[in-house]
């Protein structure tokens, strides 16, 4: 077990291409730090740069204090779970687990020993004299899992694990993986592109754009405060609604479109710096889960929406709407062909499952002001302090 | 069709089965025939009508090729040049082709390209040169004088084979074995050269029956008995008189046992599929 901590990254390719940008972050002893961001941001390159298997461009890469730049995969003690597993198919599970071992060349008792300790952390006991060929997803994902733990490492590195395995057995499986580290208390750095699995299974997050970190915090600070809009866009599913709005006379009110909403002073003693936005425009971001339907008579902040699309999901309704406020779409934040499907103005709001409501019809929100995100329109950076 | 269905033989009277019928007799009767004949007297083997199955059935083709022509040592000969020469050229070739395939290096595409040029060039080109190079090294009338060339010959196709049977491995796996601390060596043959296996079958078969078939340069290169191969053995067989056929065909059928064998051990290996469930199914 050992902190890692990286200090202004680069990875530079031969062509130019630069896919991260002095990136700098620490994983604490036993951490279980998730790397998020779109495909192509340079997660996984960061992660293979841990891993020794990229050459680092410039900056210090340390493994329990030490500087590991030069050293082999091996030399770092370091364990990863591939995403496609890489098993080795004419091997059984118990010589696929055992191969890390056999190369540090450890007594065959020892060997057994361990292998048979792991296997029983993760059920794979009746599996031990199996090939890969003969297992299911979920089961390879556990022999990967076990060639991993049973050397004992001092860091997990994961490269997005559970991404070939169906939905339910990846709820399953994140889970089982979580229990693993926690059993095990090592330092772990999970590369996804999937934010359900950053925000349930990291201690803390860490969004990357453009080979840069974004934000790095509790998943639930990142997905109450994101820092710009990026992270606002990026974190959250159905992602937040981001309008453009012109902030009113004392920061009072708040006009979208050609609606207008009282701010509290609750607002103001929240976001200071928004004073000064006065009679500009701004961008505000509002999830969907803080937009309740509510009886059109009731007093406080509302927005009132054109239904387009009511769906079901059981627990809650998500209701597609339409205001007359421009639509706010992140690059990078949002792929493009949702972004093609967001008419101009749709947001999409969670309600309860009692409401009455169909497409075609008006509905009013009200707005949860006080989870109510604002950003500069020009650098997209929260208003905050 | 007219919907009927059909029961007993006569589901196999269609196009398929009858074309799949005359390619296999096309095919299989010249072996039959060699086979049959091995068997015959020289009596019956020029008998009209012939005959499709020997009468009497001899042996003594196979006894005469044995002791008279000293097809033993031909056989010696070809085993030992045919089998160096394929080892040679899968040690090389899994080096050069993993090399190809994974490393990074300059000039990928000229090596290539020069391989598959010198894999296609016409043995009757380079036997001269090849002869009096052979002749200042001293090496006529050796196993080296053939194995040596051979391996030159046949590890281009060798290479190109191994080498694109390596790329298709996924590269995660060696990825795997060095974070798993595996050195390049141990991961070329603890990871890599098992899955390649089919690769290796298809070019050590391919490679075996080369070197086991080959004639001109067995001929020009190695010309006595002591030397000879089974191509230019059986190629002297009789004298300038007699063509002793039943011989010729004895010796032949024993020739094609090898390179039979090897095929039917290896067919299901050359079959792909080692890969199934390495990564994701």
């Amino acid at each position: 077990m050992a902190p890692v901590d990286m200090e202004n990254l680069n990875k530079v390719y031969e062509n130019g291409f630069r896919a991260v940008k002095d990136l700098s972050l620490d994983v604490a002893d036993g951490e279980f730090m998730v790397l998020v961001g779109p495909s192509g941001c340079g997660k996984t390159t960061t992660l293979r740069m841990v891993a020794g298997l990229e050459d680092i461009t410039s900056g210090d890469l340390l493994i329990g204090g030490k500087r590991v730049n030069d050293e082999s995969p091996k030399q770092r003690d370091i364990a990863m779970v591939f995403q496609n597993y890489a098993l080795y198919p004419h091997m059984t599970v118990r010589e696929n687990m055992a191969f890390p071992l056999k190369m540090e060349k450890m007594p065959k008792d020892e060997i057994n020993k361990k292998v048979n300790d792991a296997s029983e952390i993760l059920g794979l006991n009746d599996l031990l004299n199996n090939k890969p060929g003969q297992l299911s997803g979920g089961q390879r994902q556990r022999v990967a899992m076990g060639r991993a733990i049973v050397r004992q490492p001092t860091v997990f590195l994961m490269d997005e694990p559970l991404s070939n395995l169906d939905a339910k057995l990846r709820v399953q499986m994140r889970a089982e993986v979580h229990r693993i580290q926690r059993h095990l208390g090592v330092s772990t750095i999970y590369v996804t592109h999937d934010q359900v699995e950053a925000m349930t299974m990291g201690d803390r997050i860490c969004v990357i754009r453009d080979g840069t970190v974004q934000q790095v915090d509790h998943p639930q600070t990142v997905y109450g405060n994101p820092v710009n809009i990026f992270v606002a866009g990026f974190i959250g599913s159905p992602s937040m609604n981001l309008y453009d709005a012109t902030v009113g006379e004392g920061a009072k009110s708040l006009k979208l479109g050609s609606q207008e909403i009282d701010l509290p002073d609750t607002v103001l003693m929240r976001s200071p710096a928004l004073r000064s936005y006065a009679g500009k425009d701004v961008t505000v971001g509002l999830r969907p889960e803080n937009l309740p339907a509510e009886a059109p008579d009731k007093t406080g902040p509302r927005l009132v929406g054109d239904v387009s699309l009511v769906e079901a999901l059981g627990s809650e309704l998500q209701v597609h709407f339409t205001i007359d406020a421009n639509r706010v779409l992140p690059e990078g934040a949002v792929g493009s062909d949702e972004a093609a499907a967001i008419g101009r103005g749709e947001g999409v709001a969670i309600v309860s499952p009692k409401t009455q409501v169909k497409a075609g019809e008006k509905l009013t929100f009200a707005v949860d002001i006080d989870d109510m995100q604002f950003f500069d329109r020009a650098t997209g950076l929260a208003i905050r302090e | 069709m007219n919907g009927r269905k059909r029961y007993g033989w006569h589901r196999f009277i269609n196009g398929t089965y009858i074309a799949t019928f005359v390619i296999a007799v096309l095919t299989a009767a010249p072996l039959y025939w060699l086979i049959v004949s091995s068997f015959k007297t020289p009596v019956a083997m020029g008998a009209s009508p012939p005959q499709f199955f020997p009468n009497p059935v001899s042996t003594a083709n196979y006894s005469q090729a044995f002791v008279q022509y000293d097809f033993g040592i031909y056989f010696r000969n070809s085993i030992i040049v045919a089998v160096v020469a394929t080892a040679l050229v899968l040690i090389f070739g899994t080096l050069a082709g993993y090399a190809l395939a994974r490393t990074p290096m300059r000039g990928k595409f000229t090596t290539m390209v020069t391989l598959l040029i010198i894999s296609l060039f016409p043995s009757i080109a380079v036997i001269a040169p090849l002869y009096l190079l052979l002749r200042n090294l001293g090496w006529l009338n050796s196993y080296q004088g053939l194995i040596v060339p051979y391996t030159a010959f046949n590890l281009p196709f060798a290479i190109w084979i191994l080498r694109n049977y390596m790329l298709g491995i996924p590269k995660e796996m060696e990825e795997a074995g060095r974070i798993d601390g595996a050195s390049p060596l141990r991961t070329l043959w603890s990871i890599i050269m098992p899955m390649a296996l089919p690769g290796l079958f298809t070019a050590g078969i391919f490679c075996f029956t080369a070197c086991w078939t080959e004639f001109l340069m067995a001929l020009t290169i190695n010309d006595v008995n002591n030397y000879k191969t089974i191509p230019v053995g059986i190629a002297t067989f009789g004298t300038p008189l007699e063509v002793p056929y039943g011989t010729i065909f004895a010796a032949s059928v024993v020739a094609v046992v090898p390179v039979g064998i090897l095929v039917l051990i290896f067919r299901k290996w050359v079959v792909s599929g080692l890969t199934s469930g390495a990564v994701k199914g």
